[in-house]
């Protein structure tokens, strides 16, 4: 296994392979479109396997896996490529995710349509959407990044407009209009960057753009243009309006990848871009993001409260989420960030699993509404089981890996802001409703005579569900693999916005 | 009248010019000698020879003007150099692909083009040239002065050879525009006015160039540039004179407030023609206007800005907003013409080296964008349903309606996808060639210091956008009247027992019908033609232009970038 294997390369290549392979299926084989879209996810994970064994864990603060190659040398790009353990991390937290996306796609456009012909595109983009996500967290040229950042955005738009429910026009021509707007102002602080850098063939290195000299007033107008773009992507209060009605309206399986794992991208360039990039700037913005990280954790909450529509409700708890991870990002502790860089890969298991099931739910009812649910526990034990456990995680229940996380990001946020730690402890007071309220309404109480012959969860739903409640017990009583992945990271970056570190349990306050 | 010595002409230097335009002349002979039957096919070989020749010749001239930076032709009134090649070379090659698709017929044997254009709409003697199925093959040496007057325009290097060139191109567009086949009083309309707004903008143009005279005493583009540079006490003649030249160059361009045209000779101009015309003359005026302010007037700069700055806002704006509100294809698509005069005017305001990259760049994408959406435009058509036994009536003009493109994504999956390509350059969707345009126009805005156009720009954009992913909904997430609403219809798939077979891009298009959403008890439904192929081949190299140069556009950049300036 050497270690100039391009790891990273090929975790993107294999998925648009598979995508293009999908898409020419001649005729007589589409029958096996669902198999060989599985196969190609299963190579993709085996090959993720392969680069967290190349990867040296031991200096998972340093980039590596790294290739780089001219691309558009006039305008200063480059093909680079490379993770540090955050990066790995969340590239390995997506390929896991898309096997399983893949196996609960099985029936979930089947039962839509006559045509299982329609189930082969729909595989084609998940495994397009792959590469994409991979090369997102990959990149370390900010051009490809941008690129990549908004091509993403097609195959997305297409599998929420063409599979999703019966709004789905609405929904994906927001969620592309929101991105696009976001994305095009960022494009503007793209270009000015690379202006202000040295230029040259290789000027869109992050390295190279890294610790340049800016002048105050511009490097504050950068950053809010990148980070208005990562905060709609996030999505954050107050705009996070698209999330609810993509999610409502997207087949369950792209809910996933667009919560579980597209909206980290927003979350990941804060952290791997707006706080190197524009380390003086951030540290100007900080407070304001700190607030409004915690109306989003507490008005997300609020609003998951209130819905009546099962999909919408784990759309506002991720707006919560999404919460908790800024507020550690910028809360500049080496705690709080480690925190949040775990919180996202736990985020992306336990909504996933949420949403997942509750695609399974929604198929076997034909309704989103909560309220055509009840009593299912007794109708569908192991099914309950599994929501149940999914639910926990959600709430961040002790021995859970969302535990660990969302402890780590309070405690390090009470280093520097013990205000802010305790009014964000209100979420997490808040998730318990949500979560034991969805699923006291869903699965006790008396059932509808009509729900009696619920199927429960057969082998394939529980072999897509068991591997992300697996991970997330392992992590949740073992987190030392995940934590060293990403903790040296989180002391690089506060080295870079040039904050010396609070401890966690010294109690002191802002600097 | 003594002592006049004829100039050496570097004919080597003029051979794209002179191989066009000498085709056109033969061209002509042709028509005069050449049998009827026989005429389409000679006129169509001589023009695609012409145009393929004089890309050839581009490419023979390209190592020495790399070289010796350019050199002038016929003593100083056409500047061979860089920027003219790549100029040249951008319009000899769509030249070459609108050719393909006004050649192209369906399989009834019908072109794009009237019978005879002469003839009063509705009235018997049009009606007997159309069922003695005449052809007109006169389009072709037009397309050829056009392209020749399209060569002459950018390398120009006098103002008077710029004025005979800009009558050349357009003299025959103006004709070519009324010759549509159907609706052919909006096409008569759209030449009309076509021809009377351009004549007023070539009477401003011409009393802007005899003002300039009357200032510099010179018309060629050097001694002009140095009068400019030399304060005389007259600026106010020399301003008023800049000004009514760029007006005439804004109004090729489309430029508010100089856009009205646009989108009615859109619309009623013969499709493959609106291709023509959007991309080519688009390249040869942008080619003209970018000349002019980078070396004749560049010591005008700061006079000239505020003008440009507002042209280039509004142009962005009024192009944007009034896409929005268009129900017809080829408006929406002659608006965004508009907004995008506007972007590339941001990349020419700029002035800087990489402005003249960028735009240049710029024109080739675009043009390729352009040519490949009008091309499917001509292909998708209304047809009649007769009711009697279901049987498919005939073949009638484009479905430009918005509305009659709903479904076309379920119908015809490669075409709608090819389509759904083109909208996403315009768009400016990164891997597409329209995102490296667009970067490159936006940088070098903001490289010379207008980043608020560039701002405007994106807003632009992203506004943009809205238009052209409506579309996109409308082909592919929109079914028939009867499946919409639903969150997935089963009839969608019911008449197309074929979806699942992807036309290829060799055999013409399968022609698959949808009911129109709107009108779904109407008896006109949509199809996709199929023709002879031309114009699915032209496509084709379209959409792969649109790829290669979104994914891949190192080579290009680099060769424009290593020609990129302009002779004195």
């Amino acid at each position: 296994m050497s270690s100039s294997f391009p790891w990273l390369t090929a975790l993107i290549v294999v998925p648009v392979l598979g995508a293009v392979l999908l898409w020419a299926l001649p005729a007589g084989l589409r029958k096996h479109a669902r198999s060989v879209a599985l196969a190609v996810a299963v190579v993709v994970l085996a090959l993720g396997v392969g680069a967290l064994l190349a990867f040296d864990t031991d200096a998972s603060q340093a980039i590596q896996l790294y290739e780089q190659h001219a691309w558009i040398p006039a305008l200063g790009v480059s093909y680079a490529v490379g993770v540090d353990g955050v990066g790995l991390a969340l590239v390995l937290m997506s390929i896991v995710l898309v096997p399983l996306v893949v196996l609960a796609a099985w029936r979930e456009q089947d039962s839509l349509t006559v045509a299982t012909d329609r189930l082969r595109r729909y595989l084609a983009l998940i495994l397009l959407l792959e590469a994409f996500i991979v090369a997102v967290f990959s990149a370390r040229d900010v051009f490809l990044f941008y690129v990549l950042f908004e091509a993403m955005l097609v195959p997305v738009y297409f599998m929420i407009g063409m599979f999703g429910g019966a709004l789905r026009r609405y929904a994906a021509v927001k969620f592309l209009l929101y991105s696009l707007a976001g994305g095009l102002i960022m494009l503007i602080a793209v270009i000015a960057l690379y202006l202000q850098g040295d230029g040259g063939p290789e000027g869109f290195l992050t390295a190279n753009l890294t610790g340049l000299d800016i002048a105050p007033t511009t490097e504050k107008l950068l950053f809010l243009a990148f980070f208005l773009a990562f905060a709609i992507k996030a999505p954050m209060f107050p705009v996070h309006t698209w999330l609810p009605d993509a999610a409502q309206q997207a087949p369950a399986g792209t809910s996933t990848l667009l919560v579980g794992v597209l909206d980290k991208v927003g979350t990941f360039g804060m952290l791997t871009l707006c706080l190197p990039l524009f380390p003086d700037a951030s540290r100007w913005a900080a407070p304001v993001i700190i607030v409004l990280a915690l109306v989003s954790i507490i008005y997300g909450a609020a609003l998951a409260i209130g819905q009546k529509d099962i999909m919408r409700l784990i759309a506002y708890t991720s707006v919560s989420h999404f919460g908790f991870i800024v507020l550690g990002i910028f809360a500049f502790t080496s705690t709080s960030i480690a925190g949040s860089s775990f919180y996202m890969v736990n985020h992306g298991l336990s909504t996933g699993a949420m949403f997942l099931l509750a695609g399974f739910l929604v198929a076997r009812r034909g309704t989103q509404e909560i309220s055509a649910f009840g009593g299912l526990q007794k109708i569908v034990p192991v099914f309950a089981g599994f929501f149940l456990v999914a639910g926990l995680s959600v709430l961040s229940l002790p021995g859970l890996s969302t535990f660990i996380s969302e402890f780590l990001v309070i405690v390090g946020t009470f280093a520097r802001h013990p205000a802010a730690a305790i009014v964000s402890t209100v979420g997490v007071v808040l998730a318990a409703i949500y979560i034991l309220w969805l699923y006291q309404r869903v699965f006790t109480g008396p059932a509808p005579a009509d729900l009696e012959g619920t199927a429960d969860l057969r082998a394939r739903e529980r072999w897509a569900i068991a591997p992300l409640l697996l991970l997330m017990l392992i992590f949740g009583f073992v987190p030392r693999p995940a934590l060293d992945l990403v903790s040296p990271p989180a002391s690089v970056t506060l080295e870079q916005v040039g904050v010396t570190d609070v401890p966690a349990g010294t109690d002191e306050g802002s600097n | 009248m003594s002592g006049f010595t004829a100039p050496t002409i570097d004919w080597g230097a003029l051979s794209p010019v002179v191989i066009v335009l000498g085709a056109a002349i033969i061209g002509v002979l042709v028509e005069a000698f050449v049998p009827a039957r026989a005429r389409r096919n000679a006129q169509l070989a001589l023009s695609l020879l012409a145009t393929i020749g004089a890309l050839v010749a581009v490419v023979l001239l390209w190592p020495g003007v790399e070289e010796s930076g350019g050199t002038t032709v016929l003593g100083g009134s056409v500047l061979v150099d860089g920027p003219t090649l790549v100029l040249w070379g951008s319009i000899a090659l769509f030249a070459v692909i609108s050719l393909l698709i006004i050649a192209d017929r369906t399989e009834t044997g019908e072109d794009a083009f009237a019978p005879n254009a002469a003839a009063v709409p509705g009235s018997d003697y049009e009606d007997v040239a159309r069922r003695k199925g005449i052809h007109q093959t006169e389009i072709y040496p037009l397309v050829l002065f056009a392209t020749g007057g399209m060569l002459v325009f950018p390398a120009a290097g006098d103002l008077l050879t710029l004025f005979v060139a800009l009558e050349v191109l357009s003299l025959p567009l103006y004709l070519l525009a009324g010759m549509a086949r159907r609706r052919r009083l909006l096409s008569q309309e759209a030449s009309m006015k076509y021809f009377l707004l351009g004549a007023f903008a070539s009477a401003l143009f011409l009393f802007g160039i005899a003002l300039i005279y009357g200032y510099s005493g010179s018309l060629r583009y050097a001694d002009i540039a140095t009068a400019t540079g030399t304060p005389s006490g007259m600026e106010s003649v020399l301003l008023v004179g800049s000004v009514l030249i760029l007006a005439g160059l804004l109004f090729k361009v489309g430029a508010v407030p100089f856009h009205t045209w646009t989108p009615d000779v859109y619309q009623g101009a013969p499709t493959p023609i609106t291709g023509f015309m959007g991309a080519c003359t688009k390249i040869a005026a942008f080619g003209a206007l970018l000349r002019i302010v980078y070396t004749v007037f560049p010591d005008l700069q700061w006079d000239l800005a505020a003008i440009l700055w507002t042209v280039a806002i509004l142009t962005m704006v009024v192009g944007t907003v009034g896409a929005l509100v268009q129900s017809d294809m080829k408006r929406v698509l002659g608006y965004s013409s508009i907004a995008h005069s506007g972007f590339i005017l941001t990349g020419i305001i700029a002035l800087n080296q990489a402005g003249i990259t960028a735009v240049l760049f710029y024109l080739l994408v675009y043009g390729a964008a352009t040519v490949g959406a009008f091309g499917i435009v001509w292909l998708v058509r209304e047809r009649t349903r007769q009711s009697a036994d279901g049987s498919p009536g005939p073949i009638l003009g484009e479905a430009t309606h918005l509305s009659q493109w709903a479904g076309l994504g379920r119908t015809n999956p490669l075409l709608a996808l090819t389509f759904a390509l083109f909208l996403l350059s315009f768009a400016g969707i990164p891997l597409t060639a329209g995102f490296i345009g667009k970067f490159g126009v936006f940088s070098a805005a903001v490289d010379g210091g207008a980043w608020p156009l560039a701002l405007i720009g994106v807003l632009a954009s992203s506004a943009a956008a809205f238009f052209y992913v409506r579309i996109i909904v409308l082909m592919f997430f929109t079914g028939s009247a009867s499946a919409d609403g639903e969150p997935t219809g089963t009839d969608v798939y019911v008449p197309a027992g074929d979806v699942s077979a992807p036309i290829s891009a060799g055999d013409g298009a399968v022609a698959v019908e949808t009911v129109v959403e709107t009108e779904a008890r109407s008896t006109i439904t949509t199809t996709v033609v199929k023709t002879e192929g031309l114009a699915v081949a032209a496509i084709a190299i379209c959409a792969l232009l649109t790829i290669v140069m979104g994914i891949a556009p190192s080579p290009v950049i680099e060769a424009i970038q290593g020609v990129a300036s302009f002779l004195p």
